[in-house]
């Protein structure tokens, strides 16, 4: 369905060729391809146990496959650990976000990367607060995160939308090329859904590659360019969605034979 | 598999939560934060003083601030494990071992002051390094961890003191920890730099904040606040100096938290620290290095106990076999909870080792005029940190219910 023959021209931003992990005698992985353009969104779906959590931790380095090729821009590398990913430029948001309740945004945002004054208290490690919220501030404002009401509130009392939005934009502050995020609409109700799509559109357009892993077929046709499929291990189908409904993606989840009416998908993909 | 209508994956329906939580009467008391203390401080204050006249005297304050320093000082150490969201029952035990390794090494081995009191801090120390180490290599909880060394660092205590039991202290450096005092011109010098270098430090942050483009701080709020340092420094050293003057064991305790709360609200450090308490997973995932952090907290914490120890040590001017024993873990804990600092980690200050110190040696000070029996003055005591740790309980489950769920 993709138009595979553009690939041979074409140099992927990040592309994964022949990715084969094994849990004991278990193939969670056989022989997986998958690439993600810069500028894009691919959504990755399939059903609880088809392989995303497993690709996805291989191409972030948390476990490895034990074969495969990875190619970034082009080159060959080597993915490892998270750190060769994270050197990259691969950064992940995990679904429990992994925010610290407690501090503020700012401090969120900075976490492990704080900013430290300089001159004779650096020996201190003393912490530069205003630069550090004044470069929050303009990459929320870069984001168009607005509904923020300080950079100084508790991140424990934000909403789950705008924990989201905090979240991903501390995954930027590394200025990575590609983002992973797993299932960030997970838990939001509808009006908080729609300001993360809106946010993950707007690192589309910042040249990023988002790889969107989600369970939600209208999330994906709001804001996918390109849906991957997979299914027991194995990349089962490519769609466009701007050329494909969501029946066909569903049916090749469930690895269903496509039938004219399947209604609940037909009604879950128009709400 | 042909036959099974495909169920369409539907996202989670949670319902939306509010954005702005109503604020209740436990979130208000929540915001009042450390002023919430100096309230029920100022009301303790008040009732002992209508009970017996000689309690807001210079005299009586100036022994309040020497019965808080070693107490104060060990709960220095107890607010850094408590945001670390650990806890450390060791710290009253290992102040006493502490303390007679100090008295032991001075009177019997002829050590010099200076020497025997590094021996003491490093006894601490190294005893924190251990905790550390323990419940970071091996995973065991603190709790267990310490109250093990609670037990065994009792014994090591027995033990340094040998069949005597008791140390007496004369050396007069040591004693004169809590024995020296300073005068006027002391006092004065201090309330200058004191409050020149908070005013200083506020007006500096609002130029740089300007010259940033961030909006200013409420000038409100820092106005208040320094009118609070002023008033409280300023009436401190009124207070002391019409007495015996201002006593070094309080200036130890006051600098220790200074210099603490520097370290825990203006560095990578202590930011860090709160991290690990609010969310260890996630901070590891940040890339902080937790094992370290929870090691080097453990060590500043022993070694904080042992130095406030060494204060007690030197105010009785001796050492004895229930040195670091008693109610003193109890109240070097209970005084941070009772000023705010959470025990389930990540929220708290180091002023609330201060506070809660003040707090807890006003009530026993306060009883002791009125000559209560110590039996009133347990549960009196147990009934304020009881209210304490429930107020901190409800704050908690109205946060995370106003919070976002997931």
């Amino acid at each position: 369905m993709t138009a595979s023959s553009t690939h041979v021209a074409k140099r992927h931003l990040l592309e994964a060729k022949g990715v084969t992990k094994r849990f004991g005698a278990v193939e969670a992985l056989t022989g997986v391809n998958f690439e993600v353009d810069a500028g894009e969104i691919v959504a990755l779906v399939g059903d609880n146990g088809a392989g995303k959590s497993t690709l996805i931790k291989s191409i972030a380095g948390i476990q490895p496959g034990e074969e495969g090729q990875y190619f970034f821009a082009g080159d060959e590398v080597s993915i490892r650990s998270p750190l060769d990913a994270t050197q990259l430029g691969i950064a992940t948001v995990y679904q429990d976000l992994a925010l610290c309740d407690n501090l503020d945004v700012v401090a969120n945002l900075f976490l492990g990367r704080e900013e430290i004054e300089h001159g004779p208290q650096s020996a201190l490690l003393t912490l530069n607060e205003v630069d550090m919220e004044a470069r929050a501030l303009e990459l929320l404002a870069s984001l168009s995160v607005t509904t923020l009401r300080s950079v100084r509130t508790e991140v424990g009392s934000l909403s789950g939308g705008q924990r989201q939005s905090v979240a991903i934009a501390r995954s930027l502050l590394g200025d990575p090329k590609v983002l992973i995020l797993d299932e960030p609409t997970a838990a939001l109700g509808v009006a908080q859904t729609h300001q993360v799509l809106e946010l993950v559109k707007r690192l589309r357009e910042r040249g990023l590659g988002v790889i969107y892993i989600s369970h939600n077929i209208s999330d994906i046709f709001d804001v996918a360019d390109r849906v991957i499929v997979l299914r027991l291990g194995r990349r089962v189908a490519t769609f466009r969605t701007s050329a494909a409904t969501p029946n066909e993606v569903v049916a090749a989840i469930t690895g269903s034979r496509l039938t004219a009416t399947v209604p609940q998908a037909g009604s879950e993909a128009t709400t | 598999m042909t036959t099974a209508t495909p169920t369409p994956p539907v996202a989670a329906s949670a319902p939306d939560v509010p954005e702005t939580p109503r604020p209740t009467l436990t979130m208000r008391l929540a915001q009042l934060g450390s002023l919430r203390v100096a309230f029920v401080l100022a009301l303790i204050w008040i009732i002992f003083q209508a009970e017996n006249d000689r309690f807001l005297t210079s005299f009586n304050l100036t022994n309040l601030v020497l019965q808080i320093a070693a107490v104060g000082t060990i709960s220095v150490g107890v607010v850094l494990i408590l945001l670390l969201g650990e806890i450390d029952l060791s710290v009253g035990a290992v102040s006493g071992l502490a303390a007679a390794v100090m008295a032991v090494l001075n009177v019997k081995h002829g050590w010099g002051p200076v020497p025997s009191i590094c021996a003491g801090l490093a006894t601490g120390a190294v005893i924190g390094l251990l905790n550390g180490l323990f419940v970071t290599r091996f995973g065991i909880p603190s709790f267990v961890v310490t109250l093990a060394g609670l037990l065994a660092w009792q014994g090591a205590l027995l033990q340094v003191l040998g069949s005597t039991g008791t140390v007496n202290l004369s050396d007069p450096t040591i004693t004169g920890l809590t024995d020296t005092f300073y005068g006027d011109v002391f006092g004065w010098v201090m309330v200058v730099l004191v409050v020149g270098a908070y005013a200083a430090s506020g007006y500096l942050e609002r130029v740089r904040r300007a010259r940033a483009g961030l909006p200013p701080p409420n000038l409100a709020a820092f106005l208040t606040r320094l009118a609070f340092v002023a008033i409280g420094t300023i009436a401190s050293v009124l207070v002391l100096t019409s007495d015996r003057g201002i006593p070094l064991a309080g200036l130890i305790l006051v600098g220790l938290c200074a210099i603490f709360v520097f370290l825990m609200t203006r560095t990578v450090f202590g930011r860090h620290v709160f991290a690990v308490g609010g969310n260890a997973e996630g901070s590891r995932r940040a890339g902080i290095r937790v094992t370290r952090l929870r090691i080097i907290v453990f060590t500043l914490a022993s070694t904080l106990a042992a130095a406030g120890g060494m204060l007690a040590a030197a105010r009785l001017q001796a050492v004895n076999q229930s040195s670091g024993g008693s109610d003193l873990l109890l109240l070097a804990i209970a005084g941070p909870v009772i000023a705010g600092t959470s025990l389930f980690g990540g929220r708290g200050s180091v002023w609330h080792a201060l506070l809660g110190a003040l707090v807890i040696g006003s009530i026993s000070n306060g009883m002791d005029l009125l000559a209560l029996e110590s039996s009133v003055k347990f549960m009196i005591t147990g009934g304020v940190l009881l209210i304490a740790v429930v107020i901190d309980a409800v704050i908690k489950t109205q946060r995370e219910r106003a919070g976002a769920r997931r």
